[in-house]
């Protein structure tokens, strides 16, 4: 008794860790760039300071990208913690197993031949996003899930929505510029109307989500003791589909192509916390926020005053750390 | 009635697995299908378990169309333990035993006072409270597989279905596991209906045998019947040697040769 109540309290207490890390993280993200705004210059300038040049960049450039960065770290974290449980495997992740790029090739058909339908991206990129779920999993499925099989299926449909890209880029060469930042997954000019575009989606797929962790727990049993359990099994593995497909999708409308944020912010949250989802998905929320604000603001300093696109910083971090999950994996 | 199936049928593609199986457990029996490999059993079982689907053919759980009542009706009265369960290496036992409340549940309601004295007892009841805050992934194979059982416990079920509860065990926790079974039977009078390999085992722990040979039941009875020179030989394709185990009070065997 006493050994359990102490686990739960560990996990609460990382829990109320991450918060001060969000909150940090968040501050960091609106101080640090060109001009480096303390933060209390920041809250100063906000509530009493309109008029001033601080105000401007904060409330302007800083705040809708914080805010965006971090709704793309809620969206593409969960969305990877959500994958790992219907797949049953830590592997998963919506930009290994090509969830991202499936959402991405609609969202590209969109932006290069009818770009006048921008608005229709989100919209694009989570019906991608969806197919390729389906698709992937449908693959790499034959009684379970077995991770070298998904890691394979994922791979060939990464590479042929990749090869979808490539030919309209071929077909739309005067276009690709405009869409360049897309492919590696940037937040460099992001405004307000990017925050209205994603929040209702990622409001919704984050607030369903936290309804469900006792059917994702469940669900991780696997099939046969679900169904013992009184688990409709498919039918909750669809509406996860569908949750996972939305938040994903979501992301990939605003930043495009950003790697590693789904697959390693859980695998990372569940190393401490472990692999309740009553726990791992409010670690997540905080976490995949945190790392994706923090990995935004090193993309504006590191090169100062150039910037590099997000994407390739979360890909400079990610890739090691895949390699290294998947080397361990191997030794188990 | 506890469990009962009328002509039940079921076919993989062209293959026909299960033909007519009118298959009958009375309340509060141990009763145990064995059957040679591909006779169907694992097939029986998870039909029962409501996890694959009749093609024709009734299947009743204590008088009711288990294909007409709600899923989390039918959990709320029988527990499944099958052969394939996954579980993460750091869920404490105390947790997954938990997870056998899910059916008592409604949507989004947490576990009340009486729910966590249910698992109290469950986790009472097949000796883990001394482990209760371990993890699964610290456990031996005897202990994890008394947690599936504390589980399926917690459901508080009248019928518990297990797929060959004892493989992958060594001996003495193949007893162990078996032995906690026959105990939750007599002492709450809950129905067991299970798959086992070892038919030494089965005549031990069970009332009532049945016993499949291609799809077919070939023969159901006590194990008297059962451990039977003919059967034996015609279904196992073995010629035994048939004793008495005074000590349990159960005839067993000793296959001496292929036929």
């Amino acid at each position: 008794m006493i050994k359990n109540r102490k686990i739960t309290i560990n996990k609460d207490t990382i829990i109320a860790i991450l918060i001060p890390l969000f909150i940090v993280s968040f501050f960091l993200s609106l101080g640090n760039g060109a001009v480096k705004i303390s933060p209390v210059g920041i809250i100063k300038s906000v509530l009493y300071d309109k008029g001033s040049v601080n105000y401007q960049i904060i409330w302007n450039v800083r705040l809708p990208r914080t805010i965006v960065a971090a709704l793309v770290g809620i969206s593409l974290s969960l969305s990877g913690a959500i994958l790992q449980g219907i797949m049953r495997n830590p592997l998963a992740g919506p930009n290994i197993i090509g969830v991202s790029s499936g959402g991405g090739f609609f969202a590209f058909i969109i932006l290069i031949v009818f770009p006048h339908y921008y608005y229709l991206v989100p919209i694009g990129a989570f019906l991608g996003a969806l197919f390729a779920t389906l698709f992937i999993y449908s693959l790499a499925w034959k009684e379970g899930v077995l991770p070298t099989r998904l890691v394979l299926a994922g791979v060939a449909v990464s590479s042929l929505f990749g090869a979808g890209t490539n030919a309209l880029m071929t077909f739309y060469p005067d276009r690709v510029h405009g869409v360049l930042g897309f492919m590696v997954g940037g937040l460099s000019a992001i405004t307000w109307k990017e925050v209205r575009t994603i929040l209702p989606y990622v409001s919704l797929g984050t607030t369903l989500i936290l309804f469900l962790p006792g059917k994702l727990n469940i669900l991780m049993l696997g099939d046969e003791v679900s169904t013992g359990l009184g688990l409709k099994v498919e039918k909750t593995r669809f509406i996860l589909i569908i949750i996972s497909s939305l938040l994903a999708g979501s992301a990939v409308s605003v930043v495009g192509l950003l790697g590693f944020v789904g697959l390693i912010v859980p695998h990372m949250v569940r190393l401490f916390i472990g692999s309740d989802y009553r726990y791992l998905l409010p670690g997540t929320i905080f976490f995949g926020a945190s790392v994706v604000m923090i990995c935004d603001t090193l993309s504006r300093i590191l090169f100062a005053p150039a910037e590099i696109p997000v994407g390739i910083i979360m890909s400079a971090f990610g890739a090691p750390f895949f390699l290294y999950l998947l080397r361990k994996k191997e030794a188990v | 009635m506890a469990m009962e199936t009328r002509k039940l049928e079921i076919s993989y593609g062209d293959k026909h697995v299960l033909k007519e199986i009118d298959f009958k457990v009375e309340n509060g029996q141990i009763v145990t299908i064995i059957g040679p490999n591909g006779s169907g059993k694992t097939t029986l079982i998870k039909a029962l378990s409501r996890y694959i689907k009749a093609q024709s053919g009734d299947i009743y759980l204590r008088g009711k169309d288990i294909y007409s009542i709600p899923t989390k009706e039918i959990a709320k009265e029988m527990a499944i333990l099958p052969q394939v369960k996954h579980v993460s290496a750091d869920i404490t036992i105390e947790t997954l035993v938990a997870y056998g409340r899910y059916p008592h549940l409604r949507f989004g309601q947490r576990m009340g006072k009486e729910d966590k004295d249910i698992v109290d007892w469950a986790i009472e009841r097949t000796g883990l409270k001394e482990l209760r805050g371990r993890y699964i992934g610290q456990l031996s194979g005897g202990e994890s597989q008394r947690c599936w059982i504390a589980m399926a416990l917690a459901q508080n079920p009248r019928v518990l279905i297990l797929d060959e509860p004892t493989t992958y065990l060594d001996i003495s926790y193949q007893l162990e596991v078996l032995e906690l079974v026959r105990e939750l039977n007599q002492s709450l009078g809950i129905t067991v209906i299970m798959v086992l390999h070892d038919l030494n085992q089965a005549a031990r722990y069970s009332d009532k045998i049945y016993v499949l040979k291609e799809g077919r039941i070939r023969q159901y009875g006590s194990p008297e019947i059962i451990i039977e020179k003919r059967l034996l030989e015609e279904v196992f394709r073995i010629e035994p040697h048939i004793y008495q185990d005074k000590v349990n009070g159960c005839p067993y065997f000793i296959p001496h040769k292929i036929i």
